[in-house]
C-alpha cells in the first residue's frame, strides 16, 4: 500500500497532462464520435457526476493520499482539468449532484457536501449525513445513487448473497422461501432528501427482488425509475445437469427495468433467459432450466447476455448526439468474470435507443475497446473496466473505469 | 490437455534431471527442485488441474489471479504458500471473514469444500502452491486428513 501511495503522489501532478503522451487503448466509437482521456491512474474510480460548470466528481474505492473524492476542474478553461479537489476520508461508489449539493456514498452511508453559488464545495471536512447504517456484509455492498424531480434520493441496496440459499454460495445449498435478505437488502430504497440522519427505517421499499442494482438512474422523458441489475453466477457450477459451460456463461441475462413504486424483479426465486424470453425458476428454488416461476414479477426492458456486470446506466436526455440518442440509454458493462473457461465478455458502453420510456430497436455496443484485447481470456489482463457514467453540460457522455482509474470524455462532431 | 500434461512433465522432468540450479522454464507449473525433493508429482499435479477447473477455476480464474473486489487472487499471497493447515482450513471450511491481501479487500464469501476428498485436496492444494509462479511444495493426503479430523 505504501509503496502504491508513493507511485501514486510521484504520478499525480502529471495526471492530465501525461494522458496523450502514453500509448493507449483506442476506444472504438461509431462515426462522428470521438474520446478525449481526461483522467488517468485513479485508481479505483467508481460513479462519476459531472457539475453545471463542468467540474468531474470521482468517487473513488480506494482512497488515493489519503481520500475518496476528486475533483478535476478546467480553471484557464483550455480544455483540460488540471485543478485537483481531494476531500472525503472514506471508499466507495455512488455519487450525484442534485439541488445544491453534492451526495456521495461509502457503503453504509449517503453523505452530501453543500455547493455555493460558484460551485464549490463549502465545507468538504464535514459532510452532512442524509442516511445511515445501511447494510453492509461487503458482498454486493455498493450503495448508487439517483433522483428523482420531487426531491427523492434512490438509493439501491444490494443483496449480500448470490442467490438467497441457506448457506451462500453453498453447492447443494437450498434457497429460502421466504427470503429474509429482502427485508433490508435486494432493493432500492427511496429517502427524502429534505431530512437528515435517516435510517432504513425512515425510508420506503421503493423496490424489491433485486439483486444489485449498480445501475440506476432517473428517466425524465416519462419520469421514471431504471434500473441495470447483476444476475446471479454459478448456473453451471452448481447444476452442471442442467447447464452445459456455454450456457452457464449466457446465463443468467443481466437486466435492464424500469421500475415503478412497489415492483418486484424476482429475485431470488426467479432469473431472466434472454434466449426464452421468459422468467425461468432458479434451481434453487424447484427450477429444471424451463419451468417459470414468480408471476408476479415484473419483466425487464432488455435482457443481455450473462454476467457482463452492468455498472452503470445513463439515461440520455443531452442535445449534443444525435437524435436517435435522446432519451436512450447508456449502459456499462464492467466485463465478466463468471464465463471462465469460456471467454469474458462487456467491457464496453452499450446503446439502448428509447422513445416514450420503452426500447425502439436492437440494443447496440456504443464505446468499445476498453479492455486493450479481444477476446478477453483473463480477467486480469483487461486493461479497463467501465464501471460510471456522467453527462456534461454540453451534452457530452464521461466514462470511469475502475482498473486503474482514467475517466473519458466522449463528444459527437458531425 | 494433453498439452497442459506435456508442458508439465517437461518442466518437472527438468527438475527431477538434476539440473538444481537451472530456473525451471515451464509457464504452467513451475514446480522447484526444493518442492521435487519434497516429492512433487506429476499425477498428483495433473489430478489437481483437474480439481482446480472443476471447483476453483470459476471464481479464482484459469491464471489463479482472481477478481478484483471479489475473489482474492492465489498468487503470491501467504494465504496459499503459507502455513499449510491454514491453507487446508480454508478448503474445508470455506471463507467469509474478511480477506486482505496485498492491501486489498476482497468480499465473495468462499463456500466449504468438505465434499471433496482428501486425496483431491491434497491434489488440488498441491496444484494451487506449485502453479501461477507459486512454489511451496506438496500437501499430503494425510496432512488432509489430520485437519480433517480436528473439526
Amino acid at each position: 500500500m505504501k509503496k502504491y501511495l508513493l507511485g501514486v503522489l510521484g504520478f499525480l501532478p502529471l495526471l492530465s497532462v501525461s494522458a496523450q503522451k502514453q500509448p493507449e487503448v483506442p476506444i472504438k466509437l461509431p462515426a462522428g464520435f470521438s474520446s478525449q482521456i481526461v483522467a488517468s491512474n485513479f485508481g479505483r474510480v467508481r460513479h462519476i457526476a459531472v457539475n453545471t460548470n463542468g467540474d468531474l466528481y470521482m468517487k473513488l474505492d480506494r482512497l488515493v493520499n489519503g481520500k475518496g473524492i476528486y475533483r478535476l476542474r478546467d480553471k484557464n478553461k483550455d480544455g483540460i482539468m488540471e485543478d485537483t479537489l481531494a476531500f472525503g476520508n472514506y471508499t466507495g461508489t455512488g455519487i450525484g449532484i442534485y439541488k445544491g449539493y453534492l451526495y456521495a456514498t461509502s457503503d453504509e452511508t449517503v453523505y452530501r457536501y453543500q455547493l455555493d453559488t460558484n460551485q464549490d464545495i463549502v465545507n468538504p471536512d464535514k459532510p452532512e449525513i442524509v442516511v445511515e447504517g445501511l447494510l453492509n456484509l461487503r458482498q454486493h455492498a455498493s450503495k448508487s445513487i439517483t433522483f428523482d424531480k420531487a426531491g427523492n434520493i434512490y438509493v439501491n441496496i444490494g443483496a449480500p448473497s448470490n442467490v438467497c440459499q441457506e448457506k451462500d454460495r453453498q453447492k447443494g445449498s437450498p434457497g429460502m422461501t421466504p427470503c429474509p435478505i429482502l427485508e433490508t437488502a435486494g432493493g432500492i430504497w427511496q429517502f427524502s432528501t429534505a431530512k437528515l440522519n435517516q435510517k432504513l427505517a425512515d425510508g420506503v421499499r421503493y423496490a424489491t427482488g433485486m439483486r444489485n442494482a449498480l445501475g440506476i438512474d432517473w428517466n425524465h422523458e416519462v419520469d421514471d425509475l431504471y434500473a441495470t441489475i447483476h444476475g446471479r453466477d454459478m448456473l453451471f457450477q452448481y447444476f452442471p445437469e442442467m447447464y452445459d459451460q456455454k450456457k452457464g456463461a449466457e446465463l443468467p441475462s443481466e437486466t435492464f427495468y424500469r421500475v415503478k413504486k412497489g415492483d418486484d424483479c424476482g429475485w431470488p426465486f426467479v432469473y431472466w433467459d434472454h434466449f426464452q424470453n421468459k422468467k425461468i425458476l432458479s434451481p434453487e428454488y424447484g427450477g429444471d432450466g424451463k419451468k417459470e416461476g414468480a408471476p408476479n414479477a415484473i419483466s425487464p426492458l432488455v435482457g443481455f447476455p450473462g454476467h457482463m456486470a452492468p455498472n452503470a446506466l445513463l439515461m440520455y436526455n443531452g442535445n449534443q448526439f444525435p437524435a436517435k440518442y435522446k432519451h436512450g440509454a447508456f449502459i456499462a458493462f464492467h466485463g465478466s468474470w463468471n464465463r471462465t473457461p469460456e471467454p469474458q465478455e462487456g467491457f464496453y458502453v452499450v446503446f439502448v435507443p428509447m422513445k416514450n420510456g420503452m426500447p425502439t430497436g436492437n440494443w447496440e455496443v456504443f464505446a468499445d475497446g476498453f479492455s486493450g484485447m479481444s477476446p478477453v481470456t483473463n480477467l486480469s489482463a483487461a486493461k479497463h473496466r467501465p464501471t460510471g457514467l456522467a453527462m456534461g453540460p454540453d451534452g457530452a457522455i464521461y466514462v470511469s473505469d475502475d482498473k486503474v482509474g482514467y475517466v473519458w470524455k466522449i463528444s459527437y462532431k458531425p | 490437455m494433453m498439452k497442459l500434461i506435456l508442458v508439465l512433465f517437461c518442466s518437472i522432468a527438468a527438475d527431477f534431471s538434476g539440473s538444481a540450479q537451472t530456473k525451471p522454464s515451464g509457464k504452467q507449473f513451475k514446480a522447484s527442485t526444493s518442492s521435487a525433493k519434497q516429492g512433487l508429482s506429476i499425477l498428483q499435479m495433473s489430478n489437481g488441474k483437474k480439481v482446480y477447473d472443476l471447483y476453483c477455476q470459476a471464481c479464482h480464474q484459469a491464471d489463479g489471479n482472481g477478481v478484483p473486489r471479489l475473489n482474492p487472487p492465489l498468487t503470491g499471497t501467504v494465504y496459499v504458500n503459507g502455513s499449510k493447515t491454514r491453507l487446508i482450513d480454508i478448503v474445508l471450511n470455506g471463507l467469509s471473514d474478511p480477506i486482505e491481501i496485498n492491501g486489498e479487500e476482497y468480499n465473495n464469501p468462499m463456500a466449504a469444500h468438505d465434499f471433496l476428498t482428501d486425496q483431491q485436496i491434497a491434489d488440488v492444494l498441491t496444484y494451487v502452491r506449485n502453479s501461477f509462479g507459486n512454489k511451496s511444495g506438496p500437501i499430503t493426503e494425510q496432512e488432509v486428513k489430520k485437519q480433517r479430523a480436528k473439526k
